[in-house]
């Protein structure tokens, strides 16, 4: 066990000191990708806080789908050669629910802010 | 000055008539295109040009762009069929020193494609834009096939699987994209007329004015024979509506506008499943391309934050993907 601060604390501070501290001072392209940096550690931040709940979760219910077991990685692959085959479907009992689950589940990390996520939001589906 | 000045100021006085060339200035491009702002002085006043230029030993390394000379044909030609163009001024010869490049005519007006979507100054023209990009692409779709230079081909049937063999080298699995590459396969179009496709016609590759709309259709280098509704289907796809999620066209107008100026000016009718094919195909292709720029990061090839972050934006076409074909 480390000890604090947490990783997540780490990365959120370096997160604030970039937007707070340079941002500010820079201009043109280096302010874009400084912009870009600070962006890509509050997904990092992100995806500490979700993907340890998120990932076990996906994986209980690609078990379920595929009735095989494996490391993550392992079951995607395995639904990606089903869905492309045509051997699991759309029909597919719960098929549809777990992709839904998980794409929002990855924007939710990703990109919080995009505008389908937001949408799918207001509707309800996450 | 420079090498580049040099030769463009050779240029400038021997087939553009100008005494002098002023403020040349780089504006965009990657390793392979460059895209240059300059101006000349001839007896009739100023005037703003641009240089798009593939320099010596430069070239492209996807495989899919047309070549500068091919691309400024195809301005000429959509010009000649009143698609609104930049005008090109002069083709470079090797003689010239200059490498691969044409000069055209400087547009005004906005090509940002967020500032189309959002800014005031385009709330007036904003609702007629969709009708005008339907007719310039009911335009560019009438160019004749045989007066074409030689063209990348990529129906429907090739487009799809060279992104699946991407997709497959990639190796990461994203099992929404798999299942769209199964629905653009049960849904392939049959039978294609072949007709010039631009390949890039989306909002950010066309010049806006905010008191007339279109006033150029930019970037013709993915230009390719193909299925015509391939660009009516890449201008709705969601990564570029900026937002504007309930906007189909470009985040600023109606698909139905867009199709009726399509109509009016080529007769044609527009099938709107088959513009859907091209919608998912495009979506799906940009997720594609994040991949395959997250590689570029990965391979050593670029090492900047912005190549390795954008691997995470491929999620965003799955959510788009699946409202298109899963969400009910």
């Amino acid at each position: 066990m480390q000890d604090l601060p947490t990783a997540n604390e780490i990365i959120s501070v370096v997160s604030e000191f970039l937007r707070e501290q340079i941002l500010p001072e820079l201009e043109g392209r280096k302010k874009f990708h400084a912009l870009v940096a600070a962006n890509a550690l509050d997904i990092v931040v992100r995806e500490l806080d979700k993907a340890p709940t998120d990932n076990s979760a996906e994986h209980k219910r690609l078990t379920t789908l595929l009735g095989s077991d494996g490391t993550l990685e392992d079951l995607n692959k395995e639904l990606s050669d089903a869905l492309r085959s045509g051997r699991l479907t759309l029909e597919t009992e719960g098929l549809k629910e777990h992709l839904w689950t998980t794409t929002l589940a990855k924007l939710s990390v990703d990109q919080p802010k995009y505008s389908a996520f937001k949408k799918a939001q207001q509707e309800g589906r996450t | 000055m420079s090498e580049l000045e040099k030769a463009l100021h050779e240029i400038a006085i021997r087939h553009l008539g100008a005494r002098k060339i002023e403020g040349l200035k780089r504006l965009s491009g990657g390793a392979s295109q460059e895209t240059w702002s300059f101006s000349v002085e001839t007896d009739q006043g100023a005037e703003r040009l641009i240089l798009r230029r593939v320099p010596r030993g430069g070239g492209n390394s996807s495989g899919t762009a047309a070549g500068l000379e091919t691309e400024a044909k195809l301005i000429q030609l959509a010009a000649a069929a009143h698609v609104p163009v930049p005008i090109v001024r002069y083709v470079a010869c090797p003689e010239d020193g200059l490498g691969s490049c044409f000069i055209m005519s400087h547009i005004d007006g906005e090509a940002l494609g967020a500032k189309i979507v959002r800014s005031h100054e385009f709330d007036e023209i904003r609702p007629a834009l969709a009708r005008q990009c339907g007719e310039a692409l009911g335009r560019l779709h009438a160019i004749a096939p045989d007066k074409l230079p030689p063209l990348r081909h990529s129906p429907a049937a090739e487009e799809l699987k060279h992104y699946e063999s991407v997709y497959d080298a990639h190796g990461h699995p994203h099992p929404v994209f798999d299942l769209a590459f199964r629905w653009l396969e049960d849904h392939l179009p049959t039978t294609e007329r072949l007709k010039l496709v631009h390949g890039d016609f989306r909002n950010g590759n066309i010049m806006f004015d905010p008191t007339f709309g279109v006033a150029a259709v930019l970037d013709w280098e993915l230009a390719h024979t193909g299925d015509p509704m391939e660009d009516l289907g890449w201008i709705c796809v969601n990564s570029w509506r900026f937002g504007s999620i309930d906007k189909p066209v470009g985040g600023f107008g109606r698909r139905e506008d867009m199709f009726a100026g399509y109509e009016a000016v080529s007769g044609i009718k527009v099938d709107p499943e088959r513009v859907k094919f091209w919608e998912v195909l495009g979506t799906l292709k940009w997720g594609i391309m994040c991949t395959t720029m997250y590689e570029a990061f990965k391979s050593g090839m670029d090492r900047s934050v912005e190549r390795a972050a954008i691997g995470r934006r491929s999620s965003e076409t799955e959510i788009d993907l699946l409202y298109l074909i899963a969400a009910d």
